[in-house]
């Protein structure tokens, strides 16, 4: 589903991506763990498609196509969503218009019809139950006035509305407490089927509780330099990522 | 080399004063001292303090009539109607149009009727009010338009009365040659009257330069309701000066809306005072400018009394090589203990070229009150349109969906269901 090949990206001429390789196929779970400014949220805002960030070497290949080629918007209509770290707050715009209107555009481009409003409202109470989202926040502005645990739901509740390919939760753990966490993870494991795939990108363990992965990814100095199941994550929160830092600089 | 027999625009209108004079309505004392205010204030030009970005010696530069009447059937301007079911009168390049206008079933109460008609019929309580609130010696177009002004609206909402529909004050310019054009109204609501009022600015066939020098007084009575909106949507050529005088009294409510959708130039002058307790002001505008348009919101919320409370809210987007300028003055004066005074101006640049102006002015000579002022000018939110984009919406929509927000929050203090329907059309519209 997703192939990443040697990307290096950098911001204001600081190279902080240095040559990722990833390949994640449908189904399966990757968690990306990594201490400060290893690179991790670069990565995500790169694969969503951030303008500042500037990819200087690599490419990444999503369902047979390019994807560092296409606008941010057309990556989300391909099937690429990123659950942001830190939510942006719309005034003015309802939550409820405003995933409307990114659900048909995403439909026109597929070259369906507006959904009809029936079935958009059934699809809206059904998504909410998942994360436990109160119907009075769906129609306030989005993520207006949220806690930081509601915005959190709110992003996997726009991830149940829009149905991606492939999940990108960048730290969608942090500030989260316990009750919020758990909610949060269970939102994102009832969404898991055989044909999408999920990224977790996270600094701790805890998270990896809940969303179990298949393998997962040390990345450091912009590199991924480790590899493994589940366990290396167990291993990581024992002894803390000094260890790594050892083995690499060996 | 300037030939000194060119007459200058300033001794035209004061030579059209002296030609019009006979035919004139009302207090020729009035008009008298009008005139001689304006030969000694003349159109203001660069220097003037208050007109600095707007340099009318420049912008009115031409040759102008005074008068053109064009033939217009109501079912030309259908769609300028605005609202279904309203009392309307129309006025085609200043003058009132009886045809065109919906006056016929007026309930008890409500006089709505041309201004030479009014000093006829209702001359005690015309003269009591007319041009006592607009000062001929504070600004250059109300001393012009106070000494040529020879037709426009008299409202008169009487005691207790609840207006049913809204008033929808209707103003075409349609016209093939350059005019220049002083309409008057006065609006009086009594003591414990309610009314709503929509003054509109439209444009029909026109192919000329039309000024429009347009001055309202409105006096809102003790325990007063008046909810009043302004929708200018003129046209490129067009020039609008207008000014809106209100008085208030005690434990009164006025809300006023001003939409700025088009025109070439327009100038609001909106000016309030507060002239007893317990009184309420809201003052919200919006103003959507483009290409070389030129957009000037003057407002002056006047504080006499204690126990009031004014709240302000202005919000524009800038495109293209547009000025818009906002200065907001509030004076606090000594006795007004106990107001609370806020205003806000908030400002979204689209383009490198467009140009906002703004200035908040707070003046406060009492020591007991609660005021504040805030202005914010910026570029659309690139991380709002990035999370936008990262759902599925293009760039177009997103910034269309962000701006419309925007507005949203002036909008949404329009009380007419059917006005804000159409405000909301012309607004999406605008962002396609």
């Amino acid at each position: 589903m997703l192939l990443i090949k040697n990307l290096h990206a950098s911001i204001d001429g600081k190279e902080i991506l240095r040559g990722i390789n990833l390949e994640v196929k449908a189904g399966e779970v990757h968690a990306i763990m990594g201490p400060n400014g290893s690179g991790k949220s670069t990565l995500s805002s790169v694969l969503a498609g951030r303008e500042e960030y500037e990819v200087t070497a690599g490419e990444v290949i999503f369902n047979g196509k390019e994807l560092l080629e296409l606008s941010p918007e057309d990556r989300a209509r391909e099937g690429v969503f990123l659950a942001f770290q830190y939510p942006i707050e719309i005034p003015g715009v309802s939550n409820i218009n405003f995933l409307k209107t990114a659900l048909n555009e995403i439909r026109a481009y597929k070259g369906l019809g507006p959904i009809e409003a029936k079935e958009f409202l059934k699809l809206v109470k059904e998504k909410q139950a998942l994360v436990e989202l109160q119907g009075s926040l769906a129609n306030r502005s989005v993520n207006e006035g949220f806690s930081g645990g509601e915005k959190k739901r709110n992003e996997i509740f726009q991830m149940a509305m829009l149905e991606p390919k492939l999940a990108i939760l960048d730290e969608t753990d942090s500030g989260l407490d316990i009750d919020a966490l758990r909610i949060v993870a269970n939102g994102v494991n009832k969404l898991k089927s055989p044909d999408n795939a999920t990224i977790v990108i996270t600094h701790y363990q805890r998270l990896l509780d809940y969303i179990v992965p298949d393998f997962v990814h040390v990345l450091y100095k912009g590199q991924i330099v480790k590899s493994g199941t589940k366990e290396l994550a167990l291993e990581l929160e024992e002894k803390g990522y000094d260890f790594i830092k050892e083995e690499v600089g060996a | 080399m300037e030939t000194i027999t060119k007459t200058s625009l300033k001794d035209k209108l004061i030579g059209q004063y002296e030609l019009a004079k006979p035919s004139f309505v009302g207090d020729a004392a009035i008009r008298e001292m009008a005139i001689n205010a304006f030969a000694e204030q003349g159109l203001p030009g660069r220097k003037h303090e208050e007109y600095k970005y707007l340099n009318f010696e420049l912008i009115l530069k031409g040759d102008y009539s005074f008068s053109h009447s064009p033939s217009l059937a109501a079912q030309q301007i259908q769609t300028l109607y605005l609202l279904k079911d309203a009392y309307v009168a129309v006025f085609v390049n200043g003058q009132f149009n009886s045809n065109l206008s919906k006056l016929n079933d007026l309930p008890k109460g409500l006089i709505i009727c041309s201004l030479p008609e009014a000093f006829e019929k209702h001359k005690t309580i015309v003269e009591q009010h007319y041009a006592k609130h607009a000062d001929v010696n504070a600004d250059n177009f109300i001393a012009l338009n106070t000494a040529l002004a020879s037709d426009g609206c008299f409202v008169h909402v009487a005691k207790g009365a609840i207006i049913d529909k809204p008033i929808h004050l209707l103003y075409i310019s349609s016209a093939n040659e350059n005019l220049i054009l002083n309409t008057r109204n006065l609006v009086v609501v009594e003591e414990n009257a309610q009314v709503k009022i929509v003054e509109s600015f439209e444009v029909k066939d026109l192919t000329s330069k039309v000024v429009t020098n347009a001055s309202s007084e409105i006096v809102v009575m003790s325990n007063a309701i008046v909810d009043h909106y302004k929708i200018q949507n003129e046209s490129e050529q067009s020039v609008l000066v207008n000014t809106t005088q209100v008085y208030q009294e005690k434990q009164s409510v006025f809300s006023t809306v001003n939409f700025t959708l088009n025109g070439g130039v327009v100038r609001n002058n909106l000016n309030i005072v507060l002239g007893g307790e317990y009184i309420e002001s809201h003052l919200n505008g919006l103003y959507l400018t483009k290409n070389n348009q030129q957009v000037d919101n003057h407002t002056l919320v006047d504080h006499r009394m204690p126990n009031c409370n004014s709240n302000e809210l202005y919000k524009g987007i800038i495109d293209d090589k547009s000025v818009a300028t906002f200065n907001g003055k509030i004076y606090v004066r000594k006795d007004a203990q106990k107001t609370n005074a806020f205003q806000s101006n908030k400002n979204i640049l689209l383009s490198d070229d467009g140009t906002i102006n703004t200035k908040p002015q707070l003046e406060i000579y009492a020591d007991d009150v609660k005021c504040s002022h805030g202005t914010s000018t910026g570029k659309l939110d690139e991380d709002q349109v990035f999370y936008l984009r990262a759902r599925g919406l293009s760039e177009a929509s997103a910034k269309k969906l962000l701006m419309h927000a925007f507005a949203s929050e002036v909008v949404g203090t329009v009380k007419i269901d059917e006005l804000k329907e159409y405000l909301e059309a012309e607004i999406s519209a605008r962002f396609e």
